[in-house]
């Protein structure tokens, strides 16, 4: 479906990183693979280090210190926004939301909307629409958007197929009503029926988590999961990805009436360099405008990439003037979304580390 | 300019690439493999191998992969 919206904007954003930072050469000998092929791994789809968090660090450990920083800052009063939207697939708890969590946590007024959306790698995406809607409410004139996701803690540390390229990170982006009338074009587009490309089997409630789900089994290619632990069908989402990818960003700028020469910057999440460079390949669009840097530096944070490559290759340029991007988000669901979004002058866009150092 | 079978041999050393006629049915080849082979071959003879080729009957022998190649005008 295609989306349109007018009068809003991103005012700030902020990424939060676990300190932690982990190597691939380190971890290599963990997977049932020769060194030799897990080299040639590395080189070819970017695995060179990534941010995991330490022990049981949740996603509202991440959240509340980020927007501790952004009040200690003064870049964000606590009264100063009125709807907190957390995207993420490792909550706290099954109940209550993760949202009401941070929320409790921060002590913010009683005069909030928290609401928790559990999305993926297309969640960056996912969360802006829904904060454009709650903008149309008068009484709300300011939203904290959340990304946040810690699935290293969900991982198998075996599976060479997830685990060299999972990261754990946050970010929270300000969204309000903007000064112009600029429309913001979108589409959306989801497959259920594929909905097990992406999984954690176990551990809801069709099948909770048991001894028995516990226990790791090697899949065909040598990488031990258990139940409980994430599966990803790498081969059925690079090809869908390849796919759907870009006639939905030819359909994108049709919409929109635009060409890709218009386009400043391709902000898509990033699932691994290769799948990313392939995309652009496709798409004739030169790699320098299209990031591919994320995964190498921080790993697959799921919905924070886009806040990443953002922060991570744009930082200067979004603080001082306002760039034509578009924004590309895919994944568990199946879901798959663009947006075409003027995006800058911003007032921050920092990264931190979790836990600071003072 | 390396041949198919260097490339392969070079992906997977322990396995003779020249007689198998379902590389990934045998177990010579993983999908992280066909990645890597998909990488090689792209430097190698200098193609953008598109990403909705990377399909297991494009890769899972040799006749399959000189079909590919020469759909970008390469004769290997």
């Amino acid at each position: 479906m295609n989306l349109v919206f007018h009068g809003k904007k991103i005012e700030g954003l902020l990424a939060i990183l676990p300190a932690n930072e982990r190597l691939f050469v380190d971890e290599m000998d963990q997977f049932d693979f020769p060194r030799a092929r897990s080299l040639k791994l590395k080189e070819v789809m970017g695995y060179d280090r990534h941010r995991i968090v330490d022990g049981a660090v949740c996603v509202s450990d991440l959240a509340v210190a980020g927007f501790e920083h952004l009040f200690a800052q003064g870049l964000l009063g606590r009264d100063d926004f009125d709807a907190l939207i957390l995207v993420t697939q490792s909550p706290d708890y099954l109940m209550p939301a993760t949202s009401s969590v941070i929320q409790g946590r921060l002590g913010l007024k009683h005069d909030m909307f928290c609401m928790d959306i559990n999305q993926g790698c297309a969640g960056f995406l996912i969360g802006l629409y829904q904060a454009f809607m709650l903008l149309e409410q008068p009484a709300i004139r300011r939203v904290a958007l959340v990304n946040a996701d810690v699935m290293s803690r969900k991982v198998s540390v075996r599976d060479r197929n997830s685990y060299p390229l999972i990261g754990d990170a946050a970010s929270i982006t300000l969204i309000c009503r903007g000064e112009k009338d600029t429309p913001i074009h979108a589409n959306l587009k989801m497959d259920g029926s594929r909905r097990e490309a992406l999984m954690i089997p176990a551990g809801g409630l069709r099948e909770p988590s048991s001894p028995e789900t516990r226990i790791p089994h090697a899949d065909d290619e040598g990488n031990l999961r258990a139940r409980d632990n994430l599966v990803m069908d790498g081969s059925a989402v690079f090809n869908f990805v390849q796919t759907e990818v870009p006639p939905m960003i030819d359909a994108l700028l049709a919409a929109a009436q635009t060409n890709a020469a218009a386009v400043d910057a391709y902000l898509f999440h990033q699932p691994n360099r290769f799948m990313l460079q392939k995309l652009a390949d496709k798409m004739q669009v030169p790699y320098a405008k299209m990031p591919s840097n994320v995964v190498e530096h921080f790993g697959n944070s799921s919905g924070v990439t886009i806040p990443l490559a953002l922060t991570l290759n744009l930082r200067e340029r979004v603080l001082g003037e306002t760039l034509t991007t578009v924004l590309g988000g895919f994944g568990v669901g199946l879901t798959w979304s663009s947006m075409l979004l003027p995006l800058g002058p911003l007032a921050f866009c920092d990264m931190i580390n979790y836990p600071q150092v003072s | 300019m390396k041949s198919i079978l260097d490339i392969l041999s070079g992906i997977r050393p322990e396995f003779d690439f020249s007689t198998s006629q379902n590389y990934l049915a045998d177990g010579m080849l993983d999908s992280f493999d066909v990645i890597a082979l998909v990488s090689d071959l792209d430097r190698e003879f200098g193609i953008r191998i598109e990403g909705t080729e990377i399909l297991p009957e494009n890769f899972c022998n040799l006749q399959a992969i000189r079909n590919l190649l020469g759909k970008h005008g390469v004769a290997a």
